[in-house]
């Protein structure tokens, strides 16, 4: 059969993941194969040698225990397990199927997604629209902060009077701020 | 024979559309969804939109996935209303869709929400307006997934930002049939924009109907991807017109002669497969762009290249039909149609 990716070469790369009681199964080439690794999805491997298997399965060299090496292997797999809180799926998951479960992984695995989606997208800051109630909060914000140096300014020169009515103006956009963020 | 102005000529582009990907914050996505949380999210959605009193969504229709029989869902896929994946999703899942057929809102793709605009001809900025319309009203009650980084948060990395796929369907015959459209996919790719051919598998591009697209959404504005893509379709439609007089004015009667076969066959075969028809559609339609063919208008033409897809072709028949039954059909729904007015 053909590589699923290119449709040219022929696919010797065949594997199956199950994510959340849902078979994915790829079937590709090792070029495409080598060009996904690049960008950090992982495949199992097809080397021969036991010890190079073993390796691959748990993520560190047996015969070198102490060393940096086995450190930084050792560092590699707690971070490959690390788990978004919010939907439960684990950095490992998300390198192999490149997609992810939930918003809060966008936070969860940010250590390997960043340098991913420079490599997609060519840039990792947004620059387009922003939904109303986030625009609104970023306003809201800004007059907090505008408010919070006019009240310390108020203090410097002790009029009093001012800052307790900038302190109640401050006071009443947090709440509002508050309330907001429970908007379904 | 003389050319139409084609720079603002919609014969060359067919379409425009802009896809707007949308999550909401506090569902899982879709695949790591369970059903009840699908149904809430269709639920939801249909409340917000039911009650937006917004012009454009009057008697819109409500589509379950679960309810409709697999012909019905692929002739919604033919009709570009919704994406081949929604059709085959097992998940709950829902798509409303304008009377006009102008939006379509699917629910529960890959996404929780992808919101789609759809308008004749070169319309790309008019299509934001209305897709950012919806979008903007679906907002204010809602939570979308958002951060100030990353844009709009969806399941895969390659539609976050913007989460804005702007797309042109363009007709090139003369292009393709020069061998110029290599040069035009090459150049795209170097500019980040995806071609490809709408119908037929991969490259092959039955019917010379193309799509470009934009591939990156994190990085620019709304504005920036649908100007790009829309100074990209400007000087396709500048090279296909350019290629189309050249060949014209090289053999007008070889030319002519070419046309107006395909137009004989069209409309007199009595078995006609779908890829048969597609090339004959497409050299018919560029005679009547071309103003070559008079007795044939260009909606109706439009109009065909839909009807005769397979699962509207079993629709519009009304009842189950064998493959070569099913040729018979088509050629006997061209010969039907193609007069009408």
């Amino acid at each position: 059969m053909l590589c699923e990716l290119c449709h040219m070469r022929p696919a010797t790369v065949h594997f199956t993941n199950i994510v959340n009681n849902q078979k994915v199964e790829m079937h590709i080439c090792e070029q495409c194969a080598n060009e996904k690794a690049q960008f950090g999805f992982v495949f199992p491997s097809f080397s021969t040698s036991l010890n190079g298997l073993i390796t691959e399965l748990l993520g560190f060299d047996i015969d070198s225990g102490n060393s940096p090496k086995f450190q930084n292997q050792y560092l590699e797999t707690l971070t490959r397990r690390k788990q978004c809180e919010k939907c439960g799926m684990t950095m490992e998951e998300f390198l192999k199927v490149g997609k992810v479960g939930c918003s809060n992984c966008y936070t969860a695995f940010e250590e390997k997604l960043n340098p991913l989606i420079r490599r997609l997208q060519g840039s990792v800051k947004h620059n387009g629209k922003v939904p109303d109630n986030v625009a609104r909060k970023a306003s809201v914000n800004k007059k907090i902060e505008e408010l919070k140096e006019l009240l310390n300014k108020a203090i410097e020169r002790e009029e009093y009077e001012k800052a307790a009515e900038l302190r109640d103006q401050i006071k009443s956009l947090e709440v509002s701020l508050n309330d907001d963020g429970g908007n379904g | 024979m003389m050319m139409g102005e084609t720079a603002k000529n919609s014969g060359i582009v067919m379409s425009s559309r802009i896809r707007l990907a949308r999550n909401l914050n506090e569902y899982p996505f879709p695949l790591r969804m369970n059903n009840v949380q699908a149904g809430e999210i269709i639920n939801k959605m249909k409340k917000i939109i039911s009650e937006s009193g917004m012009e454009e969504l009057q008697n819109f229709l409500f589509v379950h996935m679960q309810d409709l029989g697999d012909i019905d869902k692929q002739v919604l896929v033919e009709k570009h209303l919704i994406s081949p994946d929604l059709a085959a999703n097992k998940k709950d899942s829902a798509a409303i869709i304008s009377r006009d057929e102008k939006i379509s809102i699917m629910i529960n793709e890959e996404d929780h929400l992808r919101i789609q605009a759809i308008y004749q001809g070169m319309k790309l900025a008019d299509a934001l307006n209305l897709g950012n319309k919806i979008d903007d009203l679906i907002a204010k009650k809602s939570n979308y997934a958002f951060s100030s980084n990353y844009g709009y948060l969806t399941f895969c990395p390659t539609n976050i930002g913007t989460g804005l796929r702007a797309s042109v369907m363009m007709h090139l015959p003369a292009l393709v049939m020069t061998g110029y459209i290599k040069k035009i996919l090459e150049v795209c790719n170097k500019l980040n924009m995806a071609v490809r051919g709408i119908y037929g598998e991969h490259s092959s591009a039955l019917g010379n109907m193309f799509q470009v697209s934009n591939q990156v959404t994190l990085g620019q504005t709304e504005e920036e991807i649908v100007t790009g893509i829309t100074n990209a379709a400007m000087q396709i439609i500048e090279q296909e017109a350019a290629v189309r007089n050249e060949l014209y004015n090289q053999n007008a009667v070889a030319f002519e002669d070419k046309i107006w076969r395909s137009f004989g066959l069209l409309t007199n075969a009595r078995v006609l497969t779908t890829d048969e028809s597609l090339n004959l559609i497409s050299d018919v339609r560029l005679g009547i762009d071309m103003g070559i063919i008079k007795d044939v208008k260009m909606e109706k033409i439009d109009q065909i290249m839909l009807l005769i897809q397979p699962a509207s072709l079993q629709k519009f028949v009304g009842r189950q039909i064998s493959p070569i039954e099913r040729d018979v059909k088509r050629a006997e729904l061209i010969r039907q149609k193609i007069f009408e007015s």
